[in-house]
């Protein structure tokens, strides 16, 4: 039997539990989170309405483009961002590099992405999320790996979609997916949970509180070819709780209006008169790729297993 | 005979909606979500969730709904915020972006991102006035905190240890509340009670 002293957590105050990691992501919900590669492009996206930008070098259509191994961001470029503007600012990691996400928490970032954009830096292992203050957001691409990476500690899970792209059939392909293995899971036995767990190979205990609560339990975003108000909104009638806009924004013609519009229509996803109003006159969208027309090499959703 | 429920409604147009409208739900209201002026006039209340202040207030600009927001707060509407909706009630703010406006209404100055950023957000007990001997557990996430209030409000609760031991936390001016945390976020809903109570006895009140 312990003492009648109060136990330490309930008087000293405690960073970096999970309750403060994945809440910050609650707050995120129903918003945009924009690509920057500029303390400029920042201050435009939170004058547009972003809920938190991601800063990095090359916006993953340049990385498409320009080829060659992906890093994290130069410290001074991210510093710049987090000068230039008072929301929440990310960050990517490599997947597997544990040292440019210990960098990142050092400058302060507020969420690291661990992505797939970047080239991976460890192909069997993900970085351990658990050993950080700061929380993690993981892409994936069906259950199994979302389960995987909340394992790991992944605070958030965003669908990969393809980025770099403005194709937006993989980011819906990966949203019903996950979604589609939530709801199978609902409807097994009890004593059938276990081998779903095996086939998804994710712990037996996440995949039962999956099943019962018919969610992650974490906050779900989309990513990956996302490139117009109605593809925002198309992912939020999917299921998705909020957006990730990688190229789509300042590879477009008219960035300002892109993001506000993106924005609009994302809280209001299920008002078609709202969309259509958010659409008109936006200008050229980004070029894109076709998905289908990428080598199975030059997608970067295989990345991460 | 018991009377209807109060119909409180959740300012639904970015942030973490779900979590408080199952929190007044389990305190026994009716909830709606408001992004337009018309659902914000069937409310009784509203709650004015946790997210980003300066993306709400971006889009209750454009979608017209600031206006009916601060006529509903002058007319007695019981309102109450949770972190960014601390923001959106106070009267006065620092560290908001330039030009960002607020609902108002609590006669106090908040400050934006008071606690730091992410990875200083934390959790810790909060003794808060009129919600039972058990201190609060708080989830506080890159919060505001109240720098100064007026006369006619009063202070509810304060964070303690660390240091930022002393910063008021909770606060409550008639029928308008603020937390700079998350109540949301825990199984613990006395502060929902507590405001779901303060509807009905403004509903009754105007009867």
């Amino acid at each position: 039997m312990s003492t009648s002293s109060p136990a330490p957590e309930n008087t000293a105050p405690e960073t970096g539990t999970a309750r403060v990691k994945r809440g910050m992501a609650e707050m995120l919900k129903g918003g945009v989170i924009m690509d920057v590669v500029t303390p400029d492009q920042a201050k435009i996206a939170e004058d547009a309405g972003a809920v938190a930008v991601m800063a990095l070098e090359r916006v993953p259509a340049d990385i498409r483009v320009e080829g060659g191994i992906s890093r994290m961001s130069d410290p001074d470029m991210i510093d710049g961002v987090i000068e230039a503007v008072s929301i929440p600012v990310m960050a990517k990691a490599r997947i597997g590099h544990f040292v440019e996400a210990q960098v990142l928490q050092a400058l302060g970032v507020d969420y690291i992405d661990e992505s797939e954009v970047l080239t991976p830096a460890d192909y069997d292992n993900h970085i351990d999320k658990w050993a950080f203050t700061v929380p993690f957001v993981c892409g994936a691409v069906n259950l199994g790996e979302a389960l995987r990476r909340i394992t790991e500690g992944a605070a958030m899970i965003r669908s990969k979609g393809e980025a770099g792209t403005g194709d937006v059939s993989n980011a819906t392909t990966h949203m019903r997916r996950i979604r589609q293995e939530i709801r199978r899971l609902q409807n097994l036995a009890e004593d059938e949970l276990y081998v779903a767990a095996k086939e998804l190979q994710a712990p037996y205990e996440l995949v039962k509180e999956v099943a019962a609560s018919g969610k992650l339990p974490v906050v779900l975003f989309t990513a990956g070819g996302i490139a117009t108000p109605a593809d925002a909104a198309m992912m939020m009638q999917l299921g998705a709780e909020g957006v990730f806009v990688g190229s789509g924004i300042f590879k477009s013609g008219n960035p300002e209006q892109r993001a506000e519009a993106i924005v609009k229509a994302t809280t209001f996803h299920d008002d078609p008169d709202v969309i259509a109003k958010v659409s008109r006159g936006l200008g050229e969208a980004m070029v894109g790729i076709n998905v289908a027309s990428l080598g199975e090499d030059q997608k970067f959703a295989h990345r991460g297993w | 005979m018991t009377a209807a429920p109060p119909t409180i409604g959740v300012l639904a147009l970015q942030g973490d909606v779900r979590e408080h409208a199952r929190a007044l739900e389990s305190a026994g209201a009716k909830v709606i979500t408001v992004r337009r002026p018309g659902e914000l006039e069937r409310v009784d209340g509203l709650v004015l969730p946790g997210g980003e202040s300066t993306t709400m207030w971006r889009l209750a600009r454009t979608f017209d709904l600031l206006e009916p927001l601060r006529k509903r707060v002058e007319g007695g509407m019981p309102a109450y915020g949770s972190c960014a909706g601390m923001i959106m009630l106070a009267d006065r703010i620092r560290g908001g972006v330039a030009g960002q406006e607020t609902v108002g209404g609590i006669d106090m100055t908040v400050r934006r991102n008071a606690f730091g950023r992410q990875v200083d957000s934390f959790e810790c007990a909060v003794p808060l006035t009129g919600m039972g001997e058990e201190p609060y557990r708080a989830v506080f996430i890159r919060a505001p905190w109240v720098e100064s209030v007026g006369e006619g409000v009063e202070v509810l609760g304060r964070a303690e240890g660390g240091r930022n031991a002393g910063r008021i936390v909770a606060v409550r001016q008639g029928r308008l509340m603020a937390t700079s945390f998350h109540p949301e976020l825990t199984g613990d809903h006395r502060v929902h009670r507590y405001f779901a109570d303060l509807v009905r006895r403004a509903m009754t009140e105007e009867d």
